[in-house]
């Protein structure tokens, strides 16, 4: 007994010793063509997408197959000439800008405010800290009026600050929490070394806590990125001006045209707009993954 | 923009220049004034966000909601009017009803899902990491607008789905334009998401002692019995939280309604979330005192309902550490 819990440890996780034997050999095929199944299953409305983009617009309605009967590169031809009068390239600077921007803010102020709730003593920070966390769950509607009066009255209604700017205010506590999490299991023998060395909680921070957060930065720098570059309701609020039309934006042009002839360009660009997260998943998704599972990312 | 972004860097970078000397050896207690000094440097822009972004607001819109308020012209004080509109106005009680069985429908199927998928994961064969990332793909799409759009041809009229079920006998027409069957369209896109909570049900599924399944088989118990007697009441805490983060999302879904009903609830108002209305009574109709009425009515139905979940956890969520 004590033998078997003691060889679990050490890697080898339990079932794999099994897996060995014949008969599991057969359970194990089972299980991958059920998991393949299931994949297909759940990719499919993916793949169809992509498919379907280099279909011509009248087949795709009806077209369950993924790869086209006829392959057309005209959709992406006259997505790349504009749509609806706009030219594409914009609308993905537009994106691309707004969600960079987003990234550097997160990035910056939660990781401060984080660094002050985990490490430094101040009067007001169990109070502060209970009330991050509530703003958390809070749902945004209950501000969203009075922000957008605000904006208004700032005249930056029409320009990307009122989607950039709460982000450079550590507006999205998700993040200031995580980080928070992750500087706990720095240990604090590292701080104290670096007091008795005469350096004080900037220092601390600038030299020994912000060189180590890499992984809680890179969690915080993706789903930054993907939600804001997703966040369809604040684009749809505050940016009225076409100049400053995002991807998402521009792909809400489509919804009112029932044409086939629409259908072609509106799937070429919805996967030249998802092309961005799928590039960040494929190239982050270990960080992604482990960062849902450890603290609980919505995603 | 670059005066936030520049001002608490420069601080941060300058200040090393003058340590400040007190804080060194008796961390604990002196040197108070030199931290808290610190801490408020560091939490500067968080305070600025709360203050103005959360707090402010919050009141604001606490106050607006007992006024008429167009954005144009001042907000006029009304009290009540606006809560005792929304008792007889049939589209707010749609909303409701709609937002209500979209989370009641919408968040257990999801979470079952992810725990099925989870206990299928969780036998630790060789490409356990392949799925587990390829089935958490769908959470970070299904937000995007594109995915919505692919939702809406895929389930309209003569389109994928119906033509597929039309070859079996099941002759439904598009789930779309069908005021039965189009919120399950968003219900579907909703499930088809699962792979968020069965990350954090694997990981929950992880802690769970390997002793207790060894006690469990010690003691004779089946495979049923033990999932129902060790693996459920251990993952308990993980259901629950789960539980809490998807029904206040489920409460708040937006883009795919919007996209998929062309931004107006249809047909017969029948995906008309609690959040598409409330956008259309703000940002169309201009309606401002009416909408934050609703935002506060959301924001206290979620409050209850999450309270409800933390209330009947006692009588569900077994946490290990503690003698009962």
């Amino acid at each position: 007994m004590a033998t078997i819990i003691e060889r679990r440890r050490p890697r080898t996780p339990r079932p794999a010793q099994r897996a060995q034997t014949g008969r599991s050999r057969a359970a194990s095929i089972v299980w991958h063509v059920f998991c393949l199944a299931l994949l297909a299953l759940l990719l499919y409305p993916v793949a169809w997408l992509l498919g379907s983009s280099f279909k011509p617009g009248t087949e795709i309605l009806t077209n369950m197959n993924v790869l086209p009967d006829a392959f057309t590169f005209d959709n992406y031809a006259t997505v790349f000439e504009g749509v609806g009068g706009l030219s594409f390239w914009t609308m993905l600077g537009n994106s691309m800008l707004i969600s960079t921007l987003a990234v550097v803010g997160n990035v910056f102020s939660c990781t401060l405010a984080a660094y002050a709730f985990a490490r430094l003593r101040f009067r007001m920070r169990r109070p502060f800290f209970a009330f991050m966390l509530v703003t958390i769950m809070l749902p945004m509607h209950v501000v969203l009026i009075p922000q957008f009066i605000i904006f208004q009255q700032l005249g930056m209604i029409g320009t990307f600050l009122p989607l950039v700017l709460p982000k450079f205010l550590a507006t999205e506590a998700f993040f200031v929490f995580l980080i928070v999490q992750f500087i706990k299991g720095i240990p604090r023998e590292l701080d104290e070394a670096a007091t008795i060395d005469g350096a004080g909680p900037y220092r601390t921070f600038g030299y020994v806590i912000l060189p180590l957060l890499t992984p809680a930065l890179i969690t915080t720098t993706i789903f930054s990125f993907i939600w804001s570059w997703d966040d369809f309701f604040s684009q749809l609020i505050y940016l009225n001006n076409p100049e400053t039309y995002t991807l998402q934006l521009g792909l809400r042009l489509f919804v009112d045209q029932t044409s086939a002839s629409s259908f072609g360009p509106m799937f070429a660009m919805s996967v030249l707009a998802i092309l961005p997260v799928v590039i960040f998943f494929a190239v982050f998704q270990r960080y992604l993954v482990d960062g849902v599972a450890t603290s609980g990312l919505k995603g | 923009m670059t005066v936030a972004v520049d001002r608490p860097t420069d601080s941060a970078l300058t200040a090393p220049a003058q340590p400040p000397a007190k804080a060194s050896r008796q961390r604990p207690r002196t040197g108070r004034t030199g931290k808290n000094g610190a801490a408020y440097v560091f939490l500067t822009p968080w305070l600025i966000g709360a203050a103005l972004l959360t707090v402010g607001p919050m009141i604001a819109s606490l106050y607006l909601s007992f006024t008429d308020y167009d954005l144009f012209s001042a907000p006029e004080f009304i009290g009540i009017a606006n809560y005792q509109r929304m008792v007889e106005d049939p589209r707010f009680w749609s909303a409701v009803g709609v937002t209500l069985n979209y989370v009641l429908v919408a968040a257990p199927l999801k979470l079952l899902a992810a725990l099925a998928v989870a206990l299928l994961l969780n036998k630790a064969r060789r490409g356990q990491g392949f799925y587990r990332s390829a089935f958490y793909a769908p959470s970070l799409l299904g937000a995007s607008v594109a995915v919505a759009l692919v939702w809406r041809t895929l389930f309209a009229n003569d389109g994928v789905v119906d033509t597929g079920l039309s070859t079996v006998g099941i002759d439904g027409g598009g789930w779309i334009s069908n005021p039965k069957l189009s919120l399950y369209v968003l219900v579907i896109l909703a499930i088809w998401q699962f792979g968020a909570p069965m990350v954090i049900f694997l990981a929950g599924l992880k802690q769970i002692p390997q002793d207790l399944y060894d006690a469990s088989a010690v003691d004779g118990a089946g495979k049923l019995r033990t999932f129902w007697s060790v693996t459920i009441p251990m993952l308990s805490p993980v259901i629950f939280f789960n539980l809490v983060l998807e029904v206040i999302n489920a409460f708040q879904a937006f883009t795919a309604s919007y996209i998929i009903s062309g931004g107006r609830g249809g047909p017969i108002d029948s995906t008309l979330f609690f959040t598409l209305y409330l956008y259309d009574r703000a940002f169309t109709a201009f309606d401002m005192g009416y909408a934050s009425a609703m935002a506060w009515v959301l924001l206290v139905a979620i409050g209850i309902v999450t309270a409800l979940i933390f209330r009947s956890s006692r009588a569900w969520v077994f946490y290990s550490g503690e003698e009962k």
